[in-house]
């Protein structure tokens, strides 16, 4: 397959070049958030959202920054464009679901500093994508963190029963546990390839 | 010095760790650690930016209304990653190419934010640039033991200096992304049992 191709960007920001897996961005809500399922899911969608405004503003962004030759711009107008998309997210959920509001507590304007979503805007622009492949891009992306976050948080669900050595418990657990994950999303590597 | 400013400035370097007790900044950790030279790399910007966004906050920290202190601190720190970004650009492209978009990254490392709302904007020039400093230095220890252990492992090298046996098969996956995590996974370990121990000879 083309690795031009809608599918395989979506393939690979999904799944072979995972964000969180392969790329270690998102590492704080990743470890953060993914105590429990349903909060875990409600996150990813969230991210996926921010991610894909950011995406599309970013190309407009870098296309207007291009024309006026004010390429050291490029990051501080990228980050203006996350944090206010952010703020309108959280005022969003906060009108409609408090109680969602509530669980994610700090870590949905932390959404803000989520290297995740900065990632998608600079790769894309590293690569040269084209409008529609930005939007594959940011959605592959955020169903890969998504995907990512529910795997971990139903990992950790079972995990609040089995009785482990108290040294290990917390990060140490779950950073062993992703470890366990990205190498097993290795083995997607050469899918669609 | 009074003794509260040099307390600030040796906690981050062991109890409070940005790294391993906090938490923070754990994506350029993991992802730009798989060497020596590059994760001492990381750790210089990282402290650059660290204790110039440090000052200018604490020096405007009279200025910039409560509203709107997140943007503001963001956009200060996100100059400082630019001009970082084409520093390193000059300084070496080698070093440049190795990070590549990690250096644009540290703009949302959480640690530079969290030392910028939790005492730079409340403390004098002084206190604020040694506070800095002690998160910096004590993120660059982190960073370090990362990129020894992983080097070491999944290369057999330190800083390209063999240290092993020609016959020796390095671990390859430590390199690779699942081993960041295993390391990290490992040095919390460790991290946690020195503690303990610690704790236990005070009692």
């Amino acid at each position: 397959m083309n690795t031009d191709s809608l599918g395989y960007i979506f393939l690979s920001s999904f799944l072979i070049n995972n964000f969180v897996l392969a790329y270690f961005l998102g590492i704080c809500p990743f470890l953060g958030v993914s105590g429990k399922l349903a909060t875990a899911t409600r996150m990813g969608g969230a991210v996926t959202f921010v991610m894909f405004v950011a995406s599309v503003s970013a190309y407009g962004i870098h296309s207007l920054l291009v024309s006026v030759d004010a390429l050291f711009l490029q990051l501080i107008c990228y980050i203006v464009i996350i944090a206010s998309t952010v703020q309108f997210v959280e005022m969003f959920i906060k009108k409609m679901s408090p109680a969602l509001f509530k669980a994610l507590g700090i870590f949905l304007p932390l959404i803000t500093t989520n290297c995740a979503i900065l990632g998608v805007a600079l790769f894309q622009t590293n690569r040269e994508y084209s409008f529609l492949q930005s939007i594959i891009y940011s959605f592959g992306a955020g169903a890969g963190f998504t995907l990512a976050l529910v795997i971990m948080a139903g990992l950790r669900e079972e995990l609040d029963l089995a009785s482990v050595p108290n040294i290990i418990k917390g990060a140490a657990l779950t950073l062993m546990i992703a470890g366990i994950m990205s190498v097993s999303f290795m083995g997607f590597a050469g899918l669609g390839g | 010095m009074s003794a509260k400013t040099f307390d600030s400035f040796i906690k981050p370097l062991w109890k409070e760790n940005p790294v391993f007790v906090q938490l923070l900044g754990m994506c350029p950790v993991l992802a730009v650690s798989n060497s020596v030279y590059n994760s001492l790399a990381m750790g210089l910007a990282t402290l650059f930016v660290l204790m110039m966004s440090a000052a200018l906050v604490s020096l405007l920290r009279k200025v910039i209304p409560k509203q709107v202190r997140i943007a503001a601190y963001i956009l200060i720190i996100a100059t400082f990653v630019t001009m970082a970004e084409y520093l390193i650009q000059a300084i070496s492209l080698e070093v440049y190419k190795n990070l590549g978009a990690f250096i644009a990254l540290i703009v949302v490392n959480c640690m530079i934010l969290g030392t910028a709302e939790a005492f730079s904007s409340k403390n004098t020039l002084g206190k604020a640039l040694i506070q800095a400093f002690g998160v910096g230095v004590g993120f660059i220890f982190a960073i370090f033991c990362m990129g020894a252990v992983r080097e070491i492992l999944g290369n057999g090298t330190f800083a390209e200096i063999p240290v092993f046996s020609e016959n020796y098969e390095p671990w390859v996956i430590m390199i690779l992304p699942g081993g960041g995590f295993f390391a990290l996974g490992l040095l919390l370990l460790v991290f946690n049992s020195i503690q303990q121990k610690l704790k236990k000879k005070e009692n």
